[in-house]
């Protein structure tokens, strides 16, 4: 939907430039304060990826921390890689209205030629990082209970079989998403709805884990849930306010929607929380700002500020009843990335059908100004997609499962995982940890 | 000899330890401990999860004392500790069958007999 933005705008951009500017149109101009602004925006989107670790670290129990931890960073090597080898060409490649080709794996061909007004390779940057993150929200689904081998397998298939050809029907600007008129400013579809089915076909095909529904599972580390959640939200500006692709009006105004609806999401999930027990938690607060985000992410930059705290609005609602409920059930999507990602993504590419005004991102009109069709294919953009994913996501871990158990050992996952699959131990004061010598090192791995 | 072992309120832990020290008992051991008493339970909400502690944090002191000084000990744990409320611990007082300084061997009162610290090499 991106590039749908860049051709409302050349319009504008057209009438401005002499005319003897045509010749150059060929090449055209690389803008400094774009390309500023996208390098600015892209280090902020990586950020997320790190504060989501942050976000997810803190919501399991101590013995889980790293392995939660990494499930994230791990995203940064694994999708970071496989984006610049295959990922990018899948999703932006010409190919055909259902996945792009080739043409550009391994880089082939992005360098440092303009396209648009930044450096193409600086636009499969940007991009690079929604790949990442994307995967590693996903994995809030499975943790405390997945093995980390075949979990880098699923998020490597999952980034190139998944994230990639649903990227293509919305941003390539070659595909039918996209020709439909889907309004997703910056991945309600393509990142969040995406993540959020996945995530609960995952904890579905994964299983509850073995202490679910028996002993209360608190986050063992509420301050590390608030700082993350203040990092994905400072990480976020770049996320909604690049998906501008330059550093223009447009980009302003997602910016400025991004900042107001995760407070109105706060403000309401605030009341909420007030109303049912009389106590604003800080979980709820941190949880309510990750749905604000994900709910103004597809709106960001086609809606009017107001706009933009009237969804962040009524997402809590939707959002803060699921979660209420999904504990309650037999459906261990055990950080409630479907109820946040999911859910706060469905609600916001709706709004987006409704809100959308054409007044403020010059082209598109939702229900509520005259478009009501909108709605419609705003509503068969999020069908796809769930479609899409929801089965792919299967196919995927049935797949892995034929080659490599899933989950862990019993023992294992009540030892915890981060000493069964990473050796080590978030919180450790070394006190009764003898050293081993060399020698013994090889006495024991040799017994 | 004596092992007095009370189970008090954390919030309590500098008051007990000033009125120890005015009475010169000034050897004792403190460990973080979680018991259950008769406190009222507190509920905890994390998203969808309620959840209520059965364990409440407390410390524990361990005293060795020699007879003569156990009344004293007793006597202002149990002053120093109390708020009046459901949850304020407990004292144990154990017998104690032998006890050893370790840096010098010295046994039973004279190891629990408090000496001035020597200025340090």
């Amino acid at each position: 939907m991106r590039f749908l933005v860049c051709l409302l705008a050349l319009p504008a951009l057209a009438l401005a430039e002499p005319a003897f500017a045509q010749d150059a149109a060929a090449e055209s101009a690389l803008s400094g304060a774009d390309t500023a602004w996208m390098l600015i925006s892209t280090a902020l989107v990586l950020l997320m990826t790190p504060a989501l670790a942050f976000f997810y670290g803190g919501l399991v129990r101590s013995k889980n921390t790293l392995n939660t931890m990494m499930m994230s960073f791990i995203s940064l090597g694994v999708a970071g890689v496989l984006w610049a080898l295959f990922g990018y060409s899948l999703a932006f490649g010409d190919g055909n209205t259902w996945i792009g080709d080739f043409s550009m794996a391994f880089l082939n061909g992005v360098g440092l030629e303009v396209d648009g007004s930044i450096p193409s390779l600086l636009f499969m940057a940007f991009q690079g990082t929604f790949f990442i993150i994307t995967a590693a929200l996903i994995s809030g689904a499975v943790v405390e209970r997945m093995r980390f081998r075949p979990y880098i397998i699923f998020i490597s298939l999952w980034g190139l079989l998944v994230y990639a050809p649903v990227c293509h029907w919305v941003w390539s600007g070659n595909a039918w998403l996209g020709d439909m008129g889907a309004l997703d400013f910056a991945g309600g579809a393509v990142v969040h709805i995406n993540a959020g089915i996945a995530a609960v076909v995952a904890a579905l095909v994964l299983g509850t884990r073995k202490d679910y529904g028996r002993q209360a599972i608190i986050p063992h580390n509420v301050p590390f849930v608030l700082l993350g959640a203040g990092l994905l939200w400072f990480g976020w500006f770049g996320f909604n306010g690049g998906s501008a692709l330059a550093a223009d009006s447009i980009a302003a105004l997602a910016l400025v929607n991004t900042m107001l609806a995760p407070g109105a999401t706060l403000a309401v999930w605030t009341l909420i929380d007030l109303g049912r027990t009389g106590k604003v938690t800080a979980v709820g607060a941190a949880t309510a700002i990750v749905v604000g985000l994900v709910a103004v992410t597809p709106a960001a930059g086609f809606v009017s500020p107001i706009s933009s705290l009237l969804i962040g609005a009524i997402a809590a609602i939707p959002c803060y009843f699921a979660i209420q409920w999904r504990s309650r059930t037999r459906l261990d999507d055990s950080l409630d990335v479907f109820a946040a990602h999911g859910l706060g993504g469905i609600t916001g590419a709706l709004l987006t059908g409704v809100f959308a005004d054409s007044a403020w991102n010059g082209g598109a009109d939702g229900l509520l100004f005259g478009n009501p069709g909108q709605l419609g294919v705003q509503a068969i953009s999020i069908v796809a997609v769930m479609l899409y994913s929801g089965v792919v996501t299967f196919l995927i871990l049935k797949g892995i499962s034929l080659v490599t158990a899933l989950r862990p050992e019993i023992p294992n996952e009540g030892m915890g995982l981060d000493i069964a699959s990473h050796g080590e131990e978030a919180y450790s004061d070394g006190e009764g940890i003898v050293l081993l010598l060399d020698e013994e090192v090889r006495a024991s791995s040799a017994a | 000899m004596k092992l007095v072992r009370a189970i008090i309120r954390p919030e309590k832990l500098t008051d007990v330890l000033t009125e120890l020290f005015k009475a010169e008992i000034t050897g004792l051991t403190v460990t973080r401990v979680r018991g259950h008493g008769g406190e009222t339970e507190i509920v905890e909400t994390y998203r969808g999860t309620t959840a209520k502690k059965e364990l409440t944090e407390k410390i524990m002191l361990d005293i060795g004392v020699s007879d003569p000084v156990l009344d004293t000990a007793i006597d202002t744990l149990i002053a120093a500790a109390r708020t009046g409320e459901v949850g304020d611990g407990k004292v144990f007082v154990l017998p104690v069958e032998k006890i050893y300084r370790i840096r010098t061997g010295e046994e039973d009162v004279s190891a629990v007999t408090p000496v001035e610290a020597e200025a340090s090499p």
